[in-house]
């Protein structure tokens, strides 16, 4: 088994490479970065030359990609625009850990500028993650226990409208209900922009405060495939034999339940979260954008729009990354969990 | 599941005489059972009627004509809906947004569907090197959530395409763009499933037959496996309709998607944040059209899943 993980693992490598490629390829007409570059003051076209040798953005594309793969330092350019190259690099490429600096915010290494966003989309996404899988757990086992009940048919169809809800919709209505309707009834309102009351400062109940909307909102909205999902697993689950041996050993229901049938149950689902992990680390787009949250969703978002290639490629770096290996993760926590399961070929 | 002896069906005479029911008319009777596929496809309808009957009503001219005077009006006889930041008719804009909205979901399943069957067709039948080869790219882009690869073909893409006239009218070329680039991005699990498809169904007794009596591989891929694998293709392309439509929502919502003054329904949300207590109807009205929209195709599709592939289950 231990080889079918390795292989697994070494197979990761060139897909990582393919994503890469792809990724630099399409990064190629991002706009221009030296435009934003002088703020409110015009660039001069001897600076504008200047700047663009120094940021190596003159060479063809390939050579580009590979100072960004194993970086520069190895090889001279030439900086000063006289033909010679002569100043060293000093960019080391990614493959040895240096993600480049970031062009807007000039000099500040990309995983900083990455490092900085990340803990805050993770709290939001991994607190609507929780939110949704308990959720899921509950609404699925009892619409699955209680197949064809009232229940059932009310949060099939209830779940559908969820699952086809652009996020926002759900968000933009829940901002105006609880934000701007309660404040005109004078009810106790919550905030809806920004992570925390700059008066009050960054403290925990703040936090808390201004993570219910987005959180509920993207919870709504993720919440119906996963109760879907498991609905329909524990039903398969529900009519296996080992269910009707234990109920005709006359256990009693909720042991039925929650040992034996979500027990086999959960094995699925500990795969549909594991694939998704890896993709919270992207944050939220949209759901950032609405509530103005400063996360890795709208990191990417505005430096996309200023041509910060480093910090983009980063981000989805990160991310492929995070999915090549929580892929194999997943492998390894099914087989662990599921003896039937060996990975031999 | 055991079936005892008195569930049997017993066939009369006049039942044994019935010639079998075709593919079609099997597929129509399970459809119809399934009432919220029905509710789905009739709200569909009405959707169709109200984006392409309404330019009846109201004039394109009348859509795009700003009075800025009448900015920001709540809804009131005059304009139903409200008007927008510049004094827009909300209601004449979800009309002709709305057509511009359906046709880019319909058109960019129709990209999608054919890089999927393509894609698909040729890893599952080859197999080998061109499988390798095609599955590699297919993971990669399914490894780059959606909507960051959106963003990045839209940036890729964006402000090359000058304005078309098409039947009297002017579009944005952003349209035909946001078309292939939603194309480009969802083709991926489509792939997988037809390339699933191809590698079992080639391996029946009438890939042999053909491939003895000569046909070509081209005729082989796309007139005797294809058209055996149809029902997965239907239905995934029906639902790739209802995420075709949120894609396009999502990325207009941005500003990276259909440029105005060409109405969608996602590019009529940009901005409307900012006027969230002021004005809600700016972002209600298209984004409830959307919200319906996408909620009759899941809900057709999932009914038609029903019907044409009884076996797979709904996830």
């Amino acid at each position: 088994m231990t080889r079918y993980f390795i292989r697994r693992f070494l197979q990761g490598i060139p897909l990582l490479f393919i994503i890469s490629i792809i990724l630099f390829v399409m990064m190629m007409n991002m706009g221009d970065p030296i435009a934003t570059m002088g703020g409110r003051s015009m660039v001069r076209p001897e600076d504008r030359a200047r700047l663009t040798r120094q940021l190596g953005l003159d060479k063809p594309i390939y050579v580009q990609y590979i100072y960004w793969l194993i970086g520069n330092d190895w090889t001279k350019s030439d900086l000063d625009g006289d033909g010679i190259a002569e100043t060293t690099g000093t960019r080391r490429g990614i493959l040895r850990g240096d993600f480049g600096t970031s062009l807007v915010n000039r000099g500040v290494p990309v995983l900083q500028v990455i490092g900085e966003r990340l803990p805050n989309t993770l709290i939001l996404m991994l607190a609507s993650e929780v939110v949704v899988v308990l959720g899921a757990l509950l609404v699925g086992i009892y619409s699955a226990l209680h197949q064809y009940s009232a229940f059932d048919h009310f949060i099939t169809a209830a779940l559908f409208v969820g699952y086809s809800m652009p996020i926002f919709f759900i968000a933009l209505l829940s901002m105006y209900i609880f934000a701007v309707l309660f404040k005109r009834w004078g009810l106790p309102y919550l905030p809806t922009v920004g992570m925390f009351d700059p008066q009050v400062g960054k403290t925990t109940g703040q936090v808390l405060l201004h993570m219910i909307l987005p959180v509920t909102s993207m919870s709504i909205v993720s919440f119906a495939s996963y109760s879907r999902y498991i609905r329909s697993t524990m039903l398969e689950v529900m009519g296996q034999d080992y269910i009707r041996t234990a109920k005709s050993k006359g256990l009693p229901r909720p042991e039925i339940i929650f040992v034996h049938a979500l027990k086999n149950a959960s094995l699925p689902i500990v795969t549909v979260v594991g694939l998704d992990l890896p993709f919270l680390l992207g944050g939220a787009v949209v759901t950032e954008r609405i509530f103005a949250w400063p996360g890795t969703g709208r990191l990417f978002l505005d430096h996309v729009s200023r041509g910060d290639l480093p910090v983009v490629m980063g981000i989805l770096m990160l991310i492929a990354v995070a999915v090549v290996v929580f892929q194999i993760l997943t492998d390894v926590v099914y087989a662990w969990l599921d003896p039937r399961i060996r990975y031999e070929s | 599941m055991t079936i005892e002896a008195t569930h049997i069906p017993v066939l009369t005479q006049d039942e044994l005489e019935t010639p079998p029911l075709s593919l079609g008319e099997l597929t129509w009777r399970r459809f119809r059972r399934h009432k919220l596929a029905i509710f789905g496809a009739v709200v569909l309808v009405l959707l169709f009627f109200y984006s392409f009957g309404g330019a009846l009503f109201v004039s394109e001219k009348y859509a795009n004509f700003n009075d800025t005077a009448q900015h920001l009006l709540g809804p009131n006889l005059m304009h139903l809906f409200g008007t927008d930041t510049i004094g827009r008719d909300i209601l004449a804009r979800t009309i002709y947004g709305g057509q511009i909205s359906l046709l880019i979901g319909l058109f960019a399943v129709i990209v999608e569907t054919g890089l999927g069957i393509v894609v698909g067709a040729l890893a599952g039948y080859y197999g080998g090197i061109v499988d390798n080869i095609l599955m590699r790219i297919t993971e990669a882009m399914l490894n780059i959530p959606e909507i960051f690869l959106l963003i990045v073909m839209a940036k890729f893409f964006g402000g090359k395409i000058p304005d078309i006239s098409m039947l009297g009218r002017t579009y944005s070329g952003s349209v035909i763009l946001i078309v292939l680039i939603i194309g480009g991005t969802s083709w991926m699990y489509l792939a997988r499933i037809v390339r699933a498809e191809f590698l079992s169904l080639k391996e029946n007794e009438f890939v042999l037959a053909a491939r003895a009596t000569g046909t070509s591989n081209f005729r082989i891929i796309f007139l005797h496996i294809l058209p055996n694998s149809i029902a997965p293709i239907v239905v995934s392309a029906t639902l790739g309709v209802a995420n075709a439509i949120l894609s396009e929502a999502y990325i207009s919502f941005l500003g990276l998607g259909v440029q105005p003054p060409t109405a969608t329904w996602g590019n009529m949300l940009d901005g409307a944040n900012n006027y969230l207590d002021s004005a809600p109807w700016l972002w209600f009205f298209p984004a409830l059209l959307i919200l319906l929209t996408v909620l009759s195709i899941n809900f057709l599709g999932d009914g038609l899943r029903d019907a044409l592939d009884p076996r797979s289950r709904t996830v």
